[in-house]
């Protein structure tokens, strides 16, 4: 697959609108509101230029990823980007790109993120992506203005530009021992410089600044709360907001009054159609009117987690599948096979639970709009404002603070739709901050899934054939890197009862949990060991790497310590990154499950900050042990029935193991992005461990909830 | 509404609102104290902790006229004359967060703590902070910071 078709494919795995045409600054404009000085554009490159015009969608696609980085007179360096900071690291991790290719101090470098009136349109940050994508771009675009900078010099000192050296902000002539630092070398100039093809960039071997771990550039502020979330921002007789909500979903409004609520001092009510919203001076009197809100609605009857896995069983009725990928005979394999597994594995709807909820600040000034909210997609929300609002593109900004995380459950712009629509009812600027309450009901859900696998083997442990059907939850990681020369696997799209969309790592998580769990059976049912059964029927040299990494530091093979203890281990391959997982679990005599240990190792080519990506594998592990374990959202005839925190458990203090990270540095390969795949081999892992100490397993996520799920077995475990 | 004397971070404040409003949207709003957060409005999450008289209390099921009288602490308190506390500066040397959302509340909830035990165990860490949560799962970093401020504050670092 060529890049493009993977950034097609990703985007249409994460379920995201159709990206609008991008518009574009002109270029010696923005480069006069800077002040001057030099500014590098990414020109059209590699394959996505050669894909310009290609139409997705009814829209025409972007011609370039872009980018800007602009060197001023002080020699500060502005990279303009629109991938956003969602806590992933990236504000960091990107800057160590550019200052490493550019030869300058790290903070010399600031990054202006997920503005739509000034970074290049971009389509989001989602899917591992900034790093493999952007990363190179930055780098790219770094080192054609360390030309252009070198090049300034030489024409200065009338000297030959290969005789000079460019470090630490300055470019330096050996010979005369003169210097002039980037700032004198840029003031008063005007220079555009396109990046016309790929320059040399410096092997991730020679890396002084990259490849080192760099704390969050702007950590302090977020010690001292300084820093201002979506959530915190405040404009000039800003008013709040609030909007009522169904009793359910897809409800239709019958009745409504609103005299009592028209009561509350400085509130007014805001109507159109079923939307109905309030505003007041302050939230107290916003929530106060919102509940004095009389509404009737009809909700029409819906399903439950009781008909869940029927329902998504039934497959699509107006979607076709085909097969991801197909070899062999896999019916005549199975058949000839000596040990035959026919299993299905379910993986329940989960919540993002980001911990700040939507939020937006919008403000009408005349007929633009600006609107401060978190997003991972911060031009998507503009072009939802512009279909809302019917204004073209440039009458809307869209500005994303750094955000209280998304982990892919804030591609949407709810917050900021209604935001905009009281603000302008109300003629001064709306704050809207979603309820927990809203986010859980109101938001959309890792997709849930229902996985059937059967497998073929040898008993001498070679694998024959393999078919996988994941019903709903997606393709991501669908295909196995074990060799199986008979093959069937396939992704089934289904009616999904409730809203869906993307979730941190796709669809790997539900297939690894499904593929590596049913590996583990097999092994069993072979009497091998589970690790060695896995290394058998693998030849890939990486994700071998990653199996042995967290087995030798696990020490995979000794024997358990007690009878209650078991050993689990999974692994697997996703965007890029090579990941295993060995666990070690205790099942108490009250049959709960403690986790002891995790040993997760990961490869995700050359490391670009050691200390963030450390920092987002042990963040994926803690982060997936809630799906695995007690994780579900609860629903019934459109409503979520486990809305809050203190009904949806999600991992404390108290549930986290010891976690031990083992990197594996590549730097022979590119970096790709490390923001999900650290999720995916836990919950098989833990399953796999349950196992090894109570013969019991389990193949619904997750594993071992506060309460019985209609639909699910009763939980033979607690966690 | 009725006006309320609030103690802020050393300061008083006379504050415009209402009796049942909780403290949270007090210090958020009405003294544009951000750094408190709204994480889930009933308790569970600790993003919106401050110190209450010294103790680690939920602003957001703290209602402001209960408020009135007690010496309150925000995250914006801590510092002073641009010298972080040890618990702030060990949160930035572990680099325990991710997006930062919960650290206000962890760094004024861990103050909390080692103001009672200025050396707990990692069982006494797991116990105190249990209702604080962070999404990012920096956990593990967030208890090696609470030993490492531990360790300053022992070395007479003032909390």
């Amino acid at each position: 697959m060529n890049a493009f078709d993977e950034l097609m494919n990703e985007a249409r795995q994460q379920q995201t609108d159709p990206p609008a045409r991008g518009f574009r600054l002109d270029r010696r404009e923005f480069l006069k509101t800077l002040g001057g000085g030099l500014l590098v554009c990414l020109g059209p490159v590699g394959e996505f230029a050669q894909e310009s015009g290609r139409r997705w969608q009814e829209h025409e696609l972007p011609t370039e990823l872009s980018a800007w980085i602009h060197i001023g007179a002080d020699g500060q360096v502005k990279v303009f980007t629109g991938k956003v900071e969602v806590g992933q690291n990236i504000r960091t991790s990107l800057a160590q790109l550019v200052a490493e290719e550019l030869r300058t101090p790290f903070d010399s470098i600031a990054m202006v993120m997920g503005d739509t009136d000034l970074t290049p349109w971009d389509m989001g940050t989602f899917g591992s992506r900034t790093t493999p994508t952007m990363g190179p771009q930055l780098r790219n675009m770094a080192s054609a203005a360390r030309d252009v900078l070198v090049k300034t010099a030489a024409a200065r000192w009338n000297a030959e530009a290969s005789t000079l050296t460019a470090a630490d902000g300055k470019v330096t002539n050996p010979h005369t021992r003169e210097s002039l630092t980037y700032g004198e070398l840029t003031r008063g100039e005007e220079l555009v410089e396109n990046v016309p093809n790929d320059p040399p960039l410096t092997p991730a071997a020679d890396w002084k600044i990259a490849g080192t771990p760099m704390r969050k550039v702007n950590g302090r502020d977020f010690v001292t709360g300084k820093h201002r979330y979506p959530s915190d921002i405040v404009r000039p007789e800003m008013l709040f907001g609030k909007v009522l909500r169904p009793q359910g979903f897809h409800a239709s409004l019958t009745s409504v009054d609103t005299a009592e609520a028209e009561k509350v001092p400085t509130a007014k009510i805001v109507r159109d159609g079923d939307f109905i919203g309030v505003v007041a001076d302050d939230l107290h009197s916003a929530e106060q009117a919102l509940a004095a809100i009389h509404a009737n609605w009809t909700v029409p009857p819906q399903s439950s987690n009781a008909e869940l896995f029927a329902t998504l069983k039934k497959g699509s009725t107006s979607e076709e599948s085909r097969p991801e990928f197909a070899s062999g005979s896999v019916p005549q394999a199975y058949a000839a096979s000596d040990v035959k597994l026919d299993q299905h594995y379910t993986v329940q709807y989960i919540a993002h639970t980001p911990l700040e909820p939507r939020a937006a600040v919008a403000e009408w000034s005349g007929d633009k709009l600006t609107v401060w909210t978190g997003t991972q997609r911060p031009f998507a929300v503009r072009d939802e404002l512009c279909e809302a609002f019917h204004l073209p593109a440039k009458q809307v900004r869209v500005i994303q603070p750094d955000m209280g995380s998304g982990y892919g459950g804030k591609h949407t712009g709810e917050a900021a739709v209604e935001a905009a629509r009281l603000a302008k009812a109300a003629g001064k600027p709306v704050k809207v901050i979603w309820t927990r309450e809203e986010e859980f009901t109101w938001a959309y859900f890792r997709p849930a899934a229902y996985i059937e696998v059967r497998s073929g083997t040898r008993r001498d442990g070679t694998m024959a054939s393999w078919e996988f059907h994941n019903y709903n939850s997606g393709s991501a990681a669908i295909q196995t890197l074990y060799n199986v020369p008979n093959q069937l696997i396939q992704f089934h799209s289904s009616d999904s009862p409730l809203r869906q969309g993307s979730y941190r790592s796709l669809a790997a998580a539900a297939n690894h949990f499904a593929r590596e769990v049913h590996m583990s059976e097999i092994a069993f049912a072979l009497g091998l060991d589970s690790l060695q059964f896995r290394l058998k029927n693998l030849t890939d040299p990486r994700l071998r790497a990653v199996f042995e990494a967290a087995a030798d530091k696990f020490r995979w093979g000794r024997s358990r310590p007690e009878e209650e203890h078991g050993f689990g281990v999974a692994g697997g391959f996703d965007k890029g990154d090579y990941v295993a997982a060995c666990v070690e679990v205790e099942v108490t005599p009250e049959k709960k499950i403690k986790l002891v240990r995790v040993v997760e190792a990961w490869e995700c080519g050359a490391i670009v900050n050691p200390d963030g990506l450390r920092n987002q594998v042990m963040g994926a592990c803690v982060q997936a042990i809630g799906g695995a374990m007690f994780e579900a959202i609860q629903f019934k005839d459109g409503r979520i029935l486990n809305p809050h925190l203190a009904e949806y458990r999600v991992p404390r203090f108290s549930d986290i193991p010891e976690i031990e990270v083992v990197l594996i540095d590549r730097k022979d390969l590119p970096s790709s992005g490390a923001g999900e795949t650290g999720l995916v081999a836990l919950a098989p892992a833990i399953s796999n461990a349950v196992f090894s100490a109570t013969g019991v397993r389990l193949r619904s996520m997750p594993m071992a909830p506060p309460r019985a799920i209609p639909g699910d077995e009763p939980p033979r475990f607690q966690s | 509404m009725a006006d309320f004397l609030l103690h802020v971070n050393g300061r008083e404040f006379h504050v415009r609102g209402f009796a049942d409003e909780s403290l949270l949207f007090a210090l958020r709003n009405r003294l544009n104290l951000t750094g408190t957060k709204y994480g889930c409005g009933e308790g569970q999450c600790g993003a919106c902790t401050v110190l209450l008289n010294g103790k680690a209390t939920h602003s957001c099921l703290t209602s402001l006229s209960s408020a009135v009288g007690a010496q309150i602490t925000t995250i914006e308190g801590l510092e002073r004359h641009e010298v972080l506390t040890p618990v702030q500066e060990a949160f930035l040397e572990e680099g325990a967060y991710q997006c930062g959302y919960c650290t206000p509340g962890m760094i004024l909830s861990a103050t909390a703590l080692l103001r009672e035990l200025p050396h707990p165990t990692d069982e006494q860490i797991v116990e105190h902070m249990n209702g604080n949560v962070c999404r990012c799962g920096t956990y593990p970093r967030i208890i090696a910071a609470i030993h490492r401020a531990a360790a300053a504050a022992g070395k007479g670092a003032s909390l």
